[in-house]
């Protein structure tokens, strides 16, 4: 019996019909395609009136298949196939196919782009009347939830998560959760002791009773899907007995060899060759720093060892790999500074008191290196002036062009600072000045009223080449005032450089590991930019903070706190779908040859000894086709993607180029 | 190696001694210069500010007379080698235009494919083709004891830039460094020496020429390295003037890097043409390198 197919072609607004003609391509495929019993075009078939026009048709019309030609699956696949459920027809029965993503939005010649949705719904019309009913098959939720990254994202969704009494592993690579949050000193743009706000929750983290803390520790390998994955844990030697070691500190005290803290003092203070990375550190238990250490390089020493009172000094100790299960994971893994000695004209690392931004954040830190005085490197002298650059490595064609969103902000808190504690002029070099967010504005105009001067304009460059007496011994900041319309040098003592966030080095191995793809710029991509900003297009993975994208503070911790929310509707749901995509072997047709069996990424496939074929396990299928491609003996079938399904789906897109092909291709 | 070579106007006179410098240090770094066959003028900045089309043909003409077998063209001065490649760039990206240019070549029985020949600048040859190893290799003379700065001009590094850094170019300091020199982190090594402007207003170009020599006193250079015959000539030649200007007492020798170079790789300083620079550097030579035989004054 041959099938009755129904073909939707959405206007989407103007997004389609503006660049296709969608009332021509419905009349034509009403005619020209075979099987077609009904073809509509409508302004938004994803509006209820739209899904309700394809639910009465498929029971008026007694339609076996639906063809939609809208928007990418992405987006719509789910509402199209419940509609068709709604009315009986199996899911699986519904085919999307890209009229927008695919075809209007990329095309600027009208009639080119109308020939070519012609091909697209042919060639989904031709396939979906090939396509099978498959049933979905539900899978149980493990509750437990893996957060990686310890910054204040993650520590937020740790907490959300664990105070609904839901069990958190919480990963994190350096020795103590807080992330860049704990360098700090003072937030933007309430001016609250950055430590102050944060250590109360790191500490509870620290404490929780549903929390694994994992510090010092790596994400090596994640497999399995939604609901059930499999995860290796690197958990680096810290040669410190987590369970012995107390916390004391005596090894840190008597530890003999000072390093330059190039993580968390950013350069400009000392730690331990034994240390926490602050005073404040979640978990208290320290690292040692191998490749300082007296005792790893020289073997003498072992200060450390001879004093703890506990004996948890291990030196012996070795990287431990564990395997744990989780039901969901949320990756909050935060950024890295742009690396300022890029931008040679400014003088970073060249002259002496050019400062990074994360080096001027210790510099004013109470805490920090020098008790929070504003000193210069030689750490004595206060500056008389403060030139403070924006946009360094950001909004740059040739560094990172998108804008690092938290800079304008932090300069301004700079900027108070500065004047709060010192006598100096404080001088913003700015392209535009972006305070957009609630109160930022009424910071802005409070630093306008403290006296800090802003220069619209980008710096050509920072030199200690002085053309008059008056400059002598400074750095002179040469910069177009873009409002004065005049080239002006601007001699000062300091130079703060705003270096742009970037995506941590590793984001796009990590995000390969996990199933996140990344945007040009290396930022994880969500799974809708407005409507879907912390899920991602793996399900059962998501993400929170800086790593999605730039973004201050409250931003990082409202999205830590969603994931964990959509978290959590997976578990109080309990079981989630899973499409039923996958290979299957036709033992009558298998060779016993096994090629399958140690291609397959997922061991998905098994050997039966006593028939001599190989079978697939559907738990752990991922339906990645590999199998099928592979197999010599054309045994294996994909389910939804089969070789009929595909080669009718080439055949239609090509209707026009060879017409006369009607038959069914011989299998591959 | 083997490079087409164009040197140029300047090269033939006042900078006679980039060029003897130049074929000397390409000598011993085993790279074959090879000199066009009857080449012309590259019309420095003037042509271009006048007509496009005819600036580019005159310039073209020279990237046709580049022998067949030949597919790089190295031009030591910084303008030439700006024309040079900025013409090929403008014949590849605007198609009518290359066209132009070939019909007013095939008036003079030439024609040029543009993108053929890949116009270099003679450090970056140095650095990048030559390279570290085999430079140190060759080094007869160490430069110990000797403070140089290292001057790259403007016309190099922008707008097509073939070294490291716009911005802050660190090529000719490594080169140095290599060469055993004490080289100074010469803020200003990228600033424009004024080019043409003493010939507009002196004011304002001594002005420039006072803070490039004010920046290699300050850091204690014992002379300024150039890489373009026009940045040799205005810090060299006017120095002078500045000195009466602006009551200063510049004595700063300003040699081209080749000639420097040179005395690395062992050349008689003879047959480095030194002597001809208005401040003469051998006195500074001899008395930083140490050996009086090394430079005859």
């Amino acid at each position: 019996m041959a099938e009755r197919v129904g073909i939707y072609v959405c206007h989407c607004g103007s997004n389609i019909a503006g660049m296709v003609d969608v009332e021509e391509v419905a009349k034509w495929a009403g005619v020209a395609i075979p099987d077609v019993v009904v073809a509509r075009d409508y302004k938004f078939m994803c509006s209820s009136l739209g899904q309700q026009m394809i639910e009465e048709d498929i029971k008026k019309e007694k339609l076996t298949r639906v063809v939609v030609a809208a928007c990418s699956p992405h987006l719509h696949e789910k509402t199209f196939r419940r509609a068709c459920q709604n009315a009986g027809l199996n899911p699986f029965l519904c085919q999307m196919t890209n009229l927008r993503e695919h075809c209007s939005w990329v095309s600027t010649d009208r009639l080119a782009a109308t020939a070519k949705a012609k091909a697209l719904v042919y060639a989904a019309a031709e396939r979906v009347k090939r396509q099978q009913p498959l049933e979905p098959m539900p899978v149980k939720v493990n509750p437990t939830t893996l957060v990686v990254g310890g910054g204040i994202a993650g520590i937020q969704a740790t907490l959300e998560l664990a105070d609904a009494g839901y069990k958190v592993y919480l990963v994190e690579r350096s020795p103590s959760i807080g992330g860049h949050m704990a360098q700090f000193d003072k937030t933007f743009p309430t001016l609250d002791c950055s430590a102050c706000i944060l250590t109360p929750k790191m500490s509870e983290v620290g404490q929780h009773e549903n929390v694994t803390l994992l510090t010092y520790s790596e994400l090596e390998e994640v497999s399995g899907s939604v609901g059930n994955f499999q995860v290796k844990i690197r958990k680096k030697a810290r040669h410190v007995d987590y369970d012995k070691c107390t916390g004391c500190g005596i090894c840190i005290e008597k530890c003999p060899r000072k390093v330059i803290d190039h993580e968390f003092e950013a350069g400009l203070g000392y730690r331990k060759a034994i240390y926490t990375p602050f005073p404040q550190a979640v978990p208290r238990i320290p690292v040692i720093d191998t490749e300082s250490c007296i005792w790893f390089t020289r073997g003498k020493c072992q200060a450390c060892s001879k004093l703890c009172p506990t004996q948890a000094i291990d030196y012996d100790q070795q990287d431990e790999t564990i395997e744990i299960e989780v039901g969901n994971i949320i990756v909050s893994t935060g950024w890295n500074l742009f690396d300022c000695t890029k931008l040679p004209q400014y003088g970073y690392g060249r002259l002496a008191n050019v400062y990074t931004n994360m080096e001027f954040e210790r510099l004013c830190n109470a805490a920090g290196p020098t008790n929070g005085k504003i000193l210069m490197r030689d750490g004595k002298t206060e500056p008389d002036s403060v030139a403070i650059i924006h946009c360094v490595g950001s909004r740059d064609s040739r560094h990172n062009e998108g804008c690092s969103a938290v800079c304008c902000m932090a300069a301004l808190k700079f900027g108070h600072l500065v004047l709060e504690k010192t006598k100096a002029k404080v001088y913003s070099f700015y392209i535009d000045m972006r305070p957009n967010q609630k109160a930022y504005e009424e910071f802005y105009q409070r630093l306008l009223e403290e006296g800090m001067i802003f220069v619209r304009g980008k710096v050509a460059e920072v030199t200690d080449a002085a053309r008059q007496p008056s400059e002598e011994g400074k750095l002179i900041v040469q910069a177009e005032d873009t409002l004065l319309g005049k080239q002006q040098r601007y001699p000062v003592d300091m130079v703060i450089l705003m270096g742009a966030m970037e995506p941590q080095a590793d984001a796009k191995e990590l995000g390969l590991k996990c199933g996140i793809s990344c945007s040009m710029a290396g930022w994880y991509t969500e799974r809708h930019p407005k409507l879907d900003p912390v899920a991602t297009m793996t399900d059962g993975l998501f993400v929170a903070g800086v790593c999605q994208g730039p973004k201050d503070i409250p931003a990082s911790v409202a999205q830590g706190a969603a994931a964990a929310a959509r978290v959590m509707g997976m578990i109080t749901k309990g079981t989630v779908m899973i499409e039923p995509i996958v290979a299957s072997i036709d033992e009558e047709e298998c060779s016993g040859c096994r090629i399958c069996n140690n291609l397959c990424p997922f061991n998905a496939i098994e050997y039966d000894e006593e028939k001599g074929v190989s079978r697939v396990v559907t738990a752990l299928c991922k339906g990645c086709g590999t199998c099928v491609a592979a197999c010599p003996a054309g045994a294996i079938t994909g389910a939804h993607f089969n070789n009929q399904q595909i080669m009718a789906e080439i055949r239609g897109a090509l209707w026009d180029a060879a017409p006369e092909a009607k038959e069914e291709p011989a299998a591959v | 190696m083997k490079l087409a070579y164009y040197p140029g106007c300047s090269l033939e006179v006042n900078s006679a001694a980039y060029d003897v410098s130049t074929r000397a240090v390409a000598d011993v770094l085993g790279i074959t210069l090879q000199e066009l066959d009857d080449w012309n003028c590259c019309g420095a900045t003037e042509y271009f500010s006048q007509d496009e089309l005819t600036a580019c043909a005159v310039i073209a003409r020279n990237l046709a007379l580049v022998e067949k077998d030949l597919d790089q063209l190295v031009a030591p001065c910084a303008a030439c080698y700006l024309n040079l490649a900025k013409t090929d760039k403008l014949m590849v990206d605007h198609e009518e235009l290359g066209k132009q240019v070939n019909q007013c070549l095939a008036a003079g029985g030439l024609q040029y494919t543009p993108g053929r020949v890949r116009v270099r600048n003679l450090l970056d040859v140095i650095y990048t083709d030559v390279g570290e190893e085999e430079i140190k290799k060759k080094i007869k003379k160490p430069l110990t004891g000797l403070r140089v700065a290292p001057y790259y001009g403007c016309q190099v590094v922008r707008p097509i830039c073939e070294t490291d850094n716009p911005e802050y170019p660190m090529q000719m300091d490594h080169l140095f460094q290599w060469l055993g020199a004490e080289v100074v982190d010469y803020p200003v090594k990228a600033h424009c020496c004024g080019g043409h402007m003493t010939q507009i207003s002196e004011p304002q170009a001594f002005e420039m020429i006072r803070r490039l020599l004010q920046s290699a006193v300050h850091y204690e250079a014992d002379m300024i390295l150039c890489m373009c015959p026009m940045c040799q000539l205005n810090l060299d030649a006017y120095q002078g003037r500045v000195n009466s200007h602006f009551k200063t007492e510049f004595k700063m020798p300003i040699i081209f890097f080749t000639q420097l170079m040179g005395i690395a790789l062992g050349i008689e300083p003879d047959k480095l043409d030194f002597g001809k620079e208005l401040v003469d550097a051998r006195p500074v030579l001899a008395a930083k390198l140490g050996a009086a035989e090394t430079v005859s004054v």
